[in-house]
């Protein structure tokens, strides 16, 4: 087990190693001179030459390259040229916000896809099926941002239930997170929530005619513990990939849905650097979004070994 | 009142092109301690019958069209979900032709083989980790202790067959169906399993159920034989008698090719010709394409099972000219 911990840490650092040289050469990608086209159109010459200055971008590549690397075992990324600010400070502000709202979108995905997921695939081709996999289908094919849109006129401009926007940190409020988050959490959720179920539904329906079910049933166990315990366990080994590469969605689906709701979240804060041509936060954002997205797949080739003991018995 | 006694089985499945009977009109029954061996091609109905004793057919697309099977007097077709899990393990147990994949691969076999156990009895923890050790020490899995935390790919196919049994015989059935229990293993493995079968049988006096398509095993194993064509028996006799004396074509022809126990069978090369599919089922004698006897009288209607001596029968209208001396 800690074997295979090690092992996956360590094939994080070529990732990040790779992630981390192409941010830096991001901002070389630029056509042109980049300091001009960060200051923009209206930039005198001398805006143009301290941006240069600021960032480095008169010393030659390689001194360049070092100092980034440099700065980055530091925990450096630069300054914001938007917000003043560090980037680190400023993208660390808002982690957590996105991460609230990324947990509680999960969490609505979990509960409506695996549940509806496993109900259909029990009662395949009833009604009930045909019924959870229509709304599934309606769950993929709305995009996000109309269903926000919908919920905000429905719940926020119609029935004024909630806010239309804005945010309270859960520290603060918890009942005001719930009522800021819950809007963008389900707008989030429910596209995620309709791949799942349908994902959930024929992992179960093929774990379900294996011989070993066949089995469990032969013992004369009952059936929920067939389904809970026996197929359940098998399932969760394909889901759990998914379920990875559901969280990484819904980190980057933030952008939208925070931009919508206005939530001061990583997404609304890379939305801004991009739009402003805020370079070293757009680089700085960018590499630590990765680094957790890296570590979300850490984190469930874990759960993998977990769920599965051939894995296990394998990487030991 | 014997143990086991099904009279006039008929399964039915609903298939694209309309309901098939995969097992039709069969009755026989089987006494405490006795061993019923079942044979007959791929596709005769062999594991349908099984399944439909256990109860472990998914309903729809099966469904029991007639008939009752009826264990230690109890009606087993009309009974609850509820019921039937009580009778699966203590009553009747199965084990499955594929050991490779009858296990559960993401629990230990100790957990699979507890797990049962707890199904249907109370025990403390310490009494059933013994019960369980026991069992796979019984069905001869060395270090059976420290195995019990064994994951199934960390076995052999053999070892996981005698998992299985060790698993269906954990709770004492009075009845174990064994459905092709040694096709998948290696030839001297077969050998192995099959004597714990037997030796399993006389220590613990349950009478045993085994589905087979070869004659070898047959004549090492059972007591009495029952042979299935396309979905229907077509001779029951003692296993001496039937071999002494096979009434019926096809139990001839499956005899005239009978393998050794270690001999890899190309089996019923001797009957040319194939098991028609369920919906293509010919007129009258459903072995007549491939009987050599055949004649236009028996594809006029289904021949029915005749008793010929005591505890013997056969389904064909020519077995009294064609066993004349
Ligand atoms: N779920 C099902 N749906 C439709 N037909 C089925 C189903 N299961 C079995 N059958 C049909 O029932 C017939 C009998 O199958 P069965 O599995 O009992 O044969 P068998 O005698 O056990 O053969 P084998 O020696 O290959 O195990 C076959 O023709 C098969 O096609
Ligand atoms: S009834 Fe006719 S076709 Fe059928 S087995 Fe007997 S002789 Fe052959
Ligand atoms: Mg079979």
């Amino acid at each position: 087990m800690g074997a295979i911990l090690l092992r996956r840490l360590a094939s994080a650092v070529p990732i990040l190693a790779i992630v981390s040289i192409l941010t830096f050469g991001m901002i070389h990608l630029i056509p042109g001179d980049p300091a001009a086209a960060i200051a923009g159109l209206s930039a005198t010459p001398e805006q143009i030459a301290n941006i240069r200055r600021d960032l480095g971008l008169d010393q030659p590549l390689m001194s360049q390259l070092i100092h980034w690397y440099g700065n980055l075992f530091q925990g450096d990324l630069g300054r914001s040229l938007l917000l003043g600010q560090p980037v680190v400070e400023a993208t660390m502000q808002r982690l957590p916000v996105t991460v609230a709202l990324s947990a509680y979108a999960l969490v609505i995905t979990l509960v409506i896809g695996l549940v509806t997921g496993i109900v259909a695939a029990l009662r395949q081709n009833t009604w009930i099926d045909q019924v959870a996999m229509i709304l599934a289908m309606i769950g993929i094919s709305l995009p996000n941002f109309y269903l926000g849109l919908l919920m905000i006129i429905l719940f926020a401009v119609q029935l004024r239930w909630l806010p239309t926007g804005g945010y309270v940190a859960f520290t603060d409020d918890p009942l005001g997170w719930l009522a800021t988050s819950t809007m963008p959490a389900i707008s989030l959720a429910l596209l995620l929530a309709g791949l799942l179920a349908r994902i959930t539904r024929s992992t179960m329906l093929e774990v379900l005619r294996q011989d070993y079910i066949r089995t469990a049933r032969a013992k004369g166990l009952p059936s929920r513990k067939v389904v809970v315990k026996h197929a359940l366990a098998n399932a969760m080994i394909p889901i759990t990939t998914v379920i990875g590469i559901i969280v990484s969605l819904l980190i980057s689906g933030s952008v939208v849905t925070e931009t919508l709701f206005s939530i001061p979240g990583i997404g609304q804060l890379l939305t801004q650097a991009v739009l402003n041509r805020d370079y070293p936060m757009v680089q700085g954002g960018l590499l630590i979004t990765t680094a957790l997205l890296v570590l979300v797949n850490i984190a469930v080739d874990v759960c993998y070994a977990l769920l599965d003991p051939r894995v296990r018995y394998d990487g030991a | 009142m014997p143990l086991l006694d099904v009279q006039n089985l008929t399964t039915a499945f609903q298939t694209q092109r309309g309901e098939i009977t995969a097992v039709e009109d069969i009755s026989f029954s089987l006494e405490p301690g006795e061993i019923l061996g079942i044979v007959g091609e791929s596709g005769s109905g062999k594991s349908v019958t099984a399944l439909t004793i256990m109860g472990l057919l998914p309903r729809p697309p099966a469904r029991i069209a007639g008939g009752s099977i009826r264990f230690e007097g109890t009606e087993l077709t009309t009974l609850s979900q509820s019921r039937m899990q009580g009778i699966r393990g203590p009553g009747i147990a199965m084990v499955f032709q594929e050991p490779m994949t009858s296990l559960n691969p993401v629990f230990s076999i100790g957990d699979q083989l507890m797990e049962t156990i707890r199904a249907h009895e109370r025990l403390p923890p310490k009494a059933l980790f013994a019960r369980a050790v026991e069992m796979l020490d019984r069905v001869g899995i060395p270090s059976a202790s420290t195995r019990m935390k064994d994951y199934p790919h960390q076995l052999s196919g053999g070892q996981r067959q005698r998992v299985m049994l060790a698993m269906a015989l954990v709770c004492r059935p009075r009845l174990l169906i064994a459905d092709e229990p040694t096709t998948a293993l290696d030839v001297t493995i077969q050998a192995q399993i099959l004597d714990l079968i037997l030796d399993l049988r006389d220590e613990f006096g349950m009478a045993v159920m085994i589905i087979t398509h070869n004659m070898g095993v047959v004549a090492e194993t059972a007591d009495r034989v029952m042979v299935m064509y396309a979905g229907r028996v077509v001779e029951e006799a003692p296993v001496t008698t039937l071999f002494d004396r096979p009434l019926h074509p096809y139990t001839r022809g499956l005899l005239e090719c009978v393998p050794s126990l270690t001999e890899e069978m190309d089996r019923l090369v001797a009957i040319p010709g194939t098991l028609p599919e369920p919906a293509r089922r010919p007129q009258g004698c459903r072995f007549a394409p491939r009987c050599r006897y055949a004649e236009p009288a028996c594809r006029a209607g289904l021949p029915p099972l005749e008793s010929y001596d005591p505890g013997h029968s056969a389904a064909c209208i020519r077995v009294p000219e064609l066993t004349r001396p």
